[in-house]
């Protein structure tokens, strides 16, 4: 009374399962995307920068678009006062995307790629990308 | 005194990685050594755990039955409570593993002017399983950062999990769910005097060790972010065998990742195998079909026994005299 | 000197711990606590080790000079052959659920009478000496150093578990305390440490074969003075036989209820119940123990003691066994006996023959439980039955712990009671069926010398008997178990006097309408029977 054909099948769908990752990925992990800032507005910048920091975007850019989404609709303040001193038009469509038109490019690379699904476009429209930009 | 020992152990747990982390050179030990070895102990630790239980036989069948036995056919069994098929069994533990059954009858008793009370108790249940389940799915949902593409029953999961669409990033329901059950099992381990009474430094380490961890995670999700694309490629690194250390990691994830690393390495030599245990638990996996069912014990031997020769050879005369009928007279 | 102790003294429990915690505080042996230890012949006479003269008072207990290495070899040998012993040593995560689960804390406060308490006196040393993190860790990793002060304190503690099982009912991974005691009193036995209560009926049923060491012709004539006792109150002369080979059935029955009451009533019972409906069945003097003593003891002795029932039905031809009311006795035959002394494929799966019912629930083992044999004969019609004859009584029905939790015969005592008895209320449901409380002196506990941690065991038992007994008048307790029946009566009456206990088939004999009986003005205890209200038209 041992039960080893029910506990060493059972250990191979622990092991199985707990190793998912490993061959789930096996072969065929994708790149890591980067996202693309090759858009006609960056290319003309002088001094490419966003309105903080490319770290600090990175890792907190969805918190600051709620609080612009806060201050503009809520507050009615449509003036974001940078780190740096610099004044930006707190707006999604004519200040984000203004520069970063290239949305599957650039928002869509990395949340996709951590599975994130914002709900921005829930209300605000699309841009409209040229064909030419989706590859 | 196992209280502050095992918060000790956990505050050294958070602080070797905070302060590690800043050299650069090391952050290849919190981010892919730690991990590397936690998953490897855990894994192996655990399949030796339950092989060696698995060595040990099961002698005697011992289901603890908990309602009406299979009997006479007009009377009502109770099939998942005193399973006497596979089918049962195979209910049983399901109801066991994934909803706490045992648990859940759980009463309290109390002494009132010399009368017994037993009154319902089911918030031990309630936390446990919230715990318990919300763990699991956390688990689970952090696929999303190991596996790339990512399977779309994880997205749901995900989606699932912050439907309620609070915060930014959206809170999950189970980390809530999980800080809420930890803390709820450590205070009834603090204020209960009799949970108190019973628990070793073995049992509080676990619960500030996974409160640690849940806690770092969210700092992590809202409050003290960090590039969760180079963390991804991190942990895809991990997944594929290309371990490398990205730029932009924080240090809060190395702490995250060497607290999850030392519960891995701890799982299997703690009483947190209870995961395994419970599959083997022989008064609930067993069916109680005692007496249609031979069980067999494979370290039977034979033993020494009375028998009615010795027996009769002792008693002869007695039995004759008594009028009892005997082998040889 | 329990019976000394007031209820309101007995009552003063605090389930609130002790400020020291259990590891630090040495164990305190108080008499009325424990039992005698086992006479040293009564040990040698069934050939178990390290037989030895000690007091459980006394400072040093004689132990053999490696007594530690026997313990840890002991030890071992169990772990290796029992997964449950393995398992339940690993994955306690001590979450309290048993704590207040178990009679013997409800009733004396002692903390260490929780059921994870318990077993952590044992999982200390496992720890300590089996597991890597205790060698190195100690007292960190929970575990604890086996000196004699820790080896005295598991005695007293396995020796205040009646196995009930009732905490492995309510605990999330089923770790059975039962478990831990039966191996831990194995352990003990190495060391010669068994108590006296547990040790000489086994070798009188060794020897003799039953408990109460009753030689062939004294059980032959014990259920002869019963048989004349029905005969004088009923009318019916009965004619039990013995050993008698080419019976259909062989019917074996705790010894106690032959020698005791209230088992005796129980007793005649059976005998007016198989002579009710023409059984071919005989008594044994060989197997005249169907309890078992052993099995307090070790498992090796409980299937040297059980191997005398499948011997005897073989020897004597008969088609299936029969068995009587008892608690541990079934949790023996139930989920014991065909794995120790079986196959019986020498034996027919049991069919009533006077139902044709055939017990699929047996097809194996080949033994059927009396109730479900007089269930089915109830619901079959078989039995001829004034159940008026019970009406002046106030019937509960206490389950016992191995026939609720080790096989789950609920119903047919119920079926049974309801058939022959009016007036029947049920204890509150945390304390019956599977929930059931232990009478407080299982498992070989139910000496004299300890009477007060029996009776202390058994208050949550006559605590919920007090309800029914205050709320609806409850006069009787019935049961189904031989060691119910020879303790109920001292618990019931300390806590709740004016309630007797009874075999439920001694209630079934008092409503049989026997063949040529006389005038039935007295019950089967030789009392007149009431006449109450109504009492003729039920």
């Amino acid at each position: 009374m041992y039960d080893a054909n029910k506990i060493i099948p059972g250990l191979v769908i622990f092991v199985g399962l707990m190793t998912f990752p490993i061959w789930a990925g096996m072969g065929k992990a994708e790149p890591v995307p980067k996202p693309k800032i090759d858009t006609p507005v960056i290319k003309e910048m002088a001094e490419k920068h966003c309105v903080e920091s490319k770290n600090y975007m990175a890792d907190y850019h969805m918190q600051m678009l709620i609080t612009w989404r806060d201050k503009a609709l809520r507050d009615g303040k449509r003036i974001y006062v940078s780190s740096s001193g610099q004044k930006y038009n707190v707006s999604l469509q004519n200040t984000c995307m203004k520069c970063h038109s290239n949305k599957k490019e650039f928002c869509d690379k990395c949340h996709n790629y951590v599975g994130v699904k914002p709900y921005c476009w829930d209300c605000h429209i699309e841009p409209i990308e040229p064909k030419g930009n989706v590859l | 005194m196992g209280v502050m020992l095992s918060l000790i152990a956990v505050l050294v747990i958070v602080l070797v990685p905070l302060a590690g982390s800043q050299v650069s050179g090391l952050q290849y030990v919190f981010g892919v050594f730690f991990p590397y070895a936690g998953f490897a102990v855990l894994l192996a630790g655990f399949v030796f755990k339950v092989l060696n239980w698995a060595k040990s036989p099961v002698p005697f069948r011992i289901p603890t039955t908990a309602g009406q036995e299979f009997s006479l056919p007009w009377i009502k069994q109770a099939k998942l409570d005193n399973p006497s098929t596979t089918t049962g069994v195979i209910g049983r533990m399901a109801f066991e593993i994934l909803a706490f059954r045992s648990l859940f009858r759980n009463t309290k008793a109390e002494l009132r002017s010399g009368n017994l009370i037993y009154g319902p108790a089911k918030w031990l249940w309630l936390g446990a399983l919230a715990f318990h389940w919300a763990f699991f799915i956390i688990a689970v949902r952090h696929l999303r950062l190991f596996v790339q593409p990512i399977p779309g029953w994880v997205e749901f999961l995900d989606k699932i999990d912050s439907i309620m669409q609070i915060g930014t990033p959206p809170v999950y329901i189970t980390d809530v769910l999980l800080i809420g059950g930890v803390t709820f099992l450590l205070l009834r381990r603090l204020l209960i005097p009799r949970v108190r009474y019973i628990s070793l430094p073995a049992d509080y380490f676990p619960l500030f060790l996974i409160l640690a961890i849940g806690t770092t995670g969210i700092l992590m999700r809202f409050f003290i972010r960090t590039d969760i694309v180079a963390v991804k490629s991190l942990l895809v690194g991990l997944a594929t065998f290309h371990p490398f250390i990205p730029k932009n990691v924080g240090a809060i994830f190395f702490i995250h990742a060497t607290l999850v690393s030392v519960l891995m390495a701890y799982f299997p030599f703690s009483k947190l195998m209870h995961l395994g245990g419970i599959f083997l638990s022989p008064t609930r996996n067993l069916a109680n079909n005692n007496r249609m069912v031979r069980h067999v014990n494979p370290w039977s031997y034979p033993v020494k026994v009375h028998t009615y020769d010795e027996y009769e050879d002792e008693f002869r005369d007695l039995m004759k005299g008594a009028g009892i009928p005997v082998e040889r007279e | 000197m329990a019976k000394d102790l007031t209820q309101k003294e007995m009552l003063r429990i605090d389930y609130n711990p002790p400020k020291s915690g259990w590891m630090d505080t040495p164990v305190k042996i108080k008499p009325g606590i424990y039992c005698h230890p086992a006479k040293p012949e009564k040990i040698t006479d069934v050939g178990m080790p390290n037989a030895h003269t000690w007091n459980p008072l006394d400072e040093d207990w004689n132990l053999p000079a490696n007594w530690q290495q026997i313990f840890f070899e002991g030890m071992r040998e169990r772990l290796d052959k029992h997964r449950s012993f393995k398992i339940f040593m690993d994955i306690c995560v001590r979450c309290g659920a048993c704590a207040d689960k178990c009679h013997f804390f409800l009733g004396s406060g002692d903390p260490k009478n929780m059921p994870v308490v318990r077993a952590e006196l044992l999982r200390s040393i496992y720890r300590k000496e089996f597991t890597t993190a205790g060698k190195i860790l100690g007292s960190l990793a929970g575990g604890r150093e086996l000196t004699p002060a820790v080896l005295k304190e598991l005695w007293y503690y396995f020796f205040q578990c009646t196995e009930c099982r009732r905490c492995s009912l309510f605990c999330p991974y089923g770790i059975d305390t039962a478990e831990i005691t039966i191996i831990g009193r194995e352990i003990l036995n190495l060391l010669g440490l068994n108590i006296n209560w547990i040790q000489e009926p086994v070798s009188n049923c060794y020897h003799i074969g039953n408990h109460l060491g009753l030689k062939p012709h004294t059980f032959k004539e014990n259920i002869e003075f019963l048989r004349d006792d029905i005969e004088s109150y009923v009318g019916v002369r009965i004619e039990p036989t013995f050993n008698r080979k080419g019976a259909e059935v062989l019917f074996v029955t705790p010894s106690g209820d032959v020698f005791a009451e209230p088992g005796i009533y129980t007793l005649m019972g059976y005998l007016m119940l198989f002579e009710h409906i023409g059984l071919d069945y005989t008594w044994s003097t060989y197997a005249s123990e169907s309890g078992n003593f052993g099995f307090f003891t070790s498992f090796e002795m409980a299937k040297r003691l059980n191997a005398k029932i499948y011997a005897e039905a073989k020897r004597l031809g008969v088609k299936f066994i029969i068995g009587g009311e008892c608690g541990h006795m079934w949790r023996v035959i139930h989920q014991y006996m065909d794995t120790f002394n079986g196959p019986a494929d020498f034996l027919e799966v049991p069919v009533s023959p006077m139902t044709g019912t055939t017990f699929e629930n047996a097809r194996s083992s080949k033994m059927i439980h009396i109730t479900e044999f007089t269930a089915d004969l109830i619901k079959h019609g078989k039995l001829k039955i004034d159940p008026s004859r019970n009406n002046h009584m106030k019937v509960t029905f206490h389950d016992s712990c191995n026939t609720s939790r080790a096989m789950g015969i609920l119903e047919e005592p119920r079926y049974v009671i309801n058939n022959v008895c009016k007036h029947f209320y049920e204890m509150p449901d945390t304390t019956i069926r599977e929930q059931t409380f232990c009478c407080g002196s299982g498992s070989g506990l139910n000496a004299s010398e300890n009477m007060e941690i029996r009776l202390r065991g058994g208050l949550p038992r006559a605590n919920a008997v007090k309800y029914v007994h205050e709320k609806h008048g409850v006069d009787t307790v019935a049961c189904i178990c031989a060691i119910d029946r020879a303790v109920l009566p001292a618990s019931m009456e300390y806590w709740v006097p004016g309630v007797k206990v009874a075999g439920v088939s001694e209630l079934v004999a008092n409503a049989l309408i026997m063949e040529g009986e006389g005038e039935r003005t007295l019950n089967l205890r030789g009392e007149e029977i009431p006449v109450t209200e109504g009492g003729d038209n039920v």
